[in-house]
């Protein structure tokens, strides 16, 4: 019994432990927690499901399958490597708040059932605005809370899906679903929110960089990859998540191309790569599911890799707009080596990791027939070297000289972007150990002579266009407007406009109603004082000749 | 912060202009050797056009200045100061 221990526990406890440990024992926690889930993760059998009856229903917090574990290894590295990184320069509050965001979404890999996987991914939403408030600055807050209300609009949304596909079908099971009931379409809203999918892509480049160099290291690996775990159970083959997936391809690209800020290209660029994961899930081929989960594996370790560059250099310079930045790898060449290591690796280059996984998604458009996604594609392939790829180490680190002269960040900080440099070159060397953890039996072969003559001239002359456009891309001092305008802009001053007319309006009422009051306060003034026409004192002559006058009136009316 | 050095013989050998030049030209023989390297491993491509020689390579640069092009006049659109939603 004790190996049917949900793993997702051991990093939610751990994480909850941690506020209360300082010294080497915080340190032992912080990696050794991920190392003891990693292990609790491999203990458990394929196949084995923990079976817990509640109210009417059996829920299944332990069923293990071949892409679960592979997701939940995937995110135990990340919260090891991450912990690592983050071990000297985070405050507890963040790592504790790091480690249950990384429960939240292994518990959602082992989810047998519909109620596990959501209580898991609502968990996911409170650690990851945790994480970002964690950064303590007024940007975060804001972002935070801009962030935590989306997500739990996309919760509800999900959750009244899932209800209704439980009143459906009667099962809870956490299994494939069809689009032909209202409660699949409010599943797949409330999934695509997380998947950062237009038009709610915009939470994802608002909040990450908001958050301290580790915390956005943690943010880019879990929501977004979990939604892609999610939909790959669920909608594997639903043809208008390939639409959606290109369109969040080029998405990225074009607002990776504008920004400025380092973070936020950075964060673009996780929506471009969710978008090639999505279409491949709306593929739906074994080759296109394999490329999909290879792809998510790949892109959490470069990602962060990137993401962790990207900290170092905030960390170091406490800059992060590319017009502030430039000439950096002359003092710090390690933190630039990883960087272009990672760049490498998103853009798929030859012995990275990106191109053992990525062209396995084009691979299975190609089998498919489908020309139109597949040279789309292909342009967005060049694209990703494009806006992520050459653009993030050339305004970083090369440039120009900014007479910025950082030393390489801490040591704890270099091991970790080490070990996933390390892994992004390792994995593009040698793939068969990941492959081997596939859904699927495996038969792509991504060194072939042609496709690596292929990919290099795409990606070469994608190169040579970005020098030969460089002056188009001179990087300016401004934001660009995304669909959380609506929110932001439109919803607020729309918002202000009602609540200024409320308070003008409540401020006119008020003195209306004080005005009344006190002409009201008048006329009772005037009929109930000690002299007032109803309350005065009346002599007794007086009332006995009002009483008869009115008794005879009354009289008379009655005669007539 | 430290001075900016402004004589090529001070600047990292990395960034002056004689390395620049080189680079510049090692970049452009190996653009050409990638072309020239599907002479000899031919391309199989999956829709007929995308086996024709130096396809992949135009295919790339084109799209590419087509995607510069494409943001920058969508920036004109939706480009805004940086501190507009602070306003």
């Amino acid at each position: 019994m004790s190996d049917l221990l949900p793993p997702a526990l051991i990093l939610i406890i751990g994480g909850l432990l941690l506020p209360a440990m300082k010294g080497r024992g915080r340190d032992i926690l912080v990696l050794g927690v991920p190392a003891l889930t990693f292990y609790f993760i491999w203990a458990l059998p394929e196949g084995i499901r923990l079976e817990v009856p509640f109210l009417d229903y059996m829920l299944v917090p332990i069923e293990v399958t071949t892409l679960g574990r592979l997701f939940a290894t995937v995110f135990t590295l990340m919260a090891f490597v991450g912990g690592m990184y983050a071990l000297r320069q985070a405050t507890s509050r963040e790592l504790s708040a790091a480690f249950v965001y990384a429960g939240g979404a292994v518990g959602v890999t082992f989810a047998g059932d519909l109620i596990t996987m959501f209580i898991f991914w609502e968990l996911m939403a409170i650690g990851s605005t945790l994480v970002i408030w964690s950064a303590g600055t007024d940007q975060a807050r804001q972002a935070g809370m801009r962030y935590i209300l989306m997500h739990l609009m996309g919760g509800v949304i999900l959750m009244v899906g899932i209800i209704a596909e439980i009143s459906r079908s009667g099962s809870v099971d956490f299994t494939a679903v069809s689009l032909e009931g209202i409660g699949g379409w409010f599943m797949l809203v409330g999934i695509l929110i997380n998947a950062a999918a237009p038009p709610f892509a915009s939470w994802l480049a608002d909040s990450y960089p908001e958050a301290s160099p580790s915390g956005s290291v943690f943010l880019s690996a879990f929501t977004t990859k979990t939604a892609v775990y999610v939909l790959m159970v669920t909608f594997a083959g639903t043809n208008i998540l390939i639409y959606i997936g290109l369109f969040m391809v080029f998405y990225g690209i074009i607002y990776a191309l504008l920004e400025n800020d380092m973070r936020r290209i950075l964060a673009y660029s996780i929506v471009n790569q969710v978008g090639f994961m999505v279409t491949g899930i709306g593929i739906g081929t074994p080759l296109a599911l394999n490329g999909v989960a290879a792809h998510a594996f790949c892109h959490i370790i470069y990602k962060a890799l990137l993401l962790m560059s990207a900290g170092a250099v905030l960390h170091q310079t406490g800059k992060r707009r590319c017009s502030d930045l430039g000439g950096l790898f002359q003092s710090m060449p390690f933190t630039a080596a990883c960087g272009i290591i990672g760049a490498l690796a998103i853009s798929s280059f030859p012995l990275t990791s990106g191109f053992v996984s990525k062209n396995m998604i084009s691979a299975a458009a190609g089998y498919e027939a489908m020309t139109v996604v597949y040279f789309l594609l292909a342009a967005a392939s060049a694209g990703v070297f494009l806006h992520a790829g050459i653009k993030f180490p050339w305004f970083v680190f090369f440039q120009k000289d900014s007479g910025l002269r950082p030393k390489d960040p801490p040591i704890n900080m270099r091991i970790a972007m080490g070990i996933f440099a390390f892994l992004c070159i390792g994995i593009g060397v040698y793939a068969a150990p990941l492959y081997n953890l596939l859904p699927y039996p495996v038969t792509y072969e991504p060194y072939k002579a042609s496709t690596v003559v292929n990919y290099l001239q795409l990606l070469l002359f994608a190169g040579l266009a970005f020098f030969v456009m460089l002056p188009w891309m001179k990087r300016t001092l401004t934001i660009t407007l995304d669909a959380d305008w609506l929110y932001r802009r439109l919803l607020s001053r729309f918002g202000n406009v009602v609540w200024f007319a409320l308070v003008a309006g409540y401020e006119k009422g008020e003195t209306k109603i004080r005005n009344r009051a006190e002409s009201l306060a008048g006329l009772s003034d005037m009929l109930f004082n000690r002299k007032g026409i109803l309350t005065k004192t009346w002599m007794i002559g007086t009332t006995a000749t009002w009483t008869i006058s009115l008794l005879l009136l009354y009289l008379v009316s009655y005669v007539f | 912060m430290t001075n900016i050095p402004q004589n090529d013989h001070e600047k990292h050998w990395l960034v002056r202009a004689a390395t620049i030049r080189k680079l510049w030209i090692g970049g452009g023989l190996v653009l050409g050797l990638t072309v020239l390297a599907q002479v000899f491993i031919p391309i199989q491509g999956k829709f007929g056009i995308d086996g024709w020689l130096a396809f992949p390579a135009i295919y790339g640069f084109v799209t590419c200045v087509a995607m510069v092009v494409g943001a920058k006049l969508l920036g004109f659109i939706l480009k805004r100061k940086e501190d507009y939603y602070d306003e």
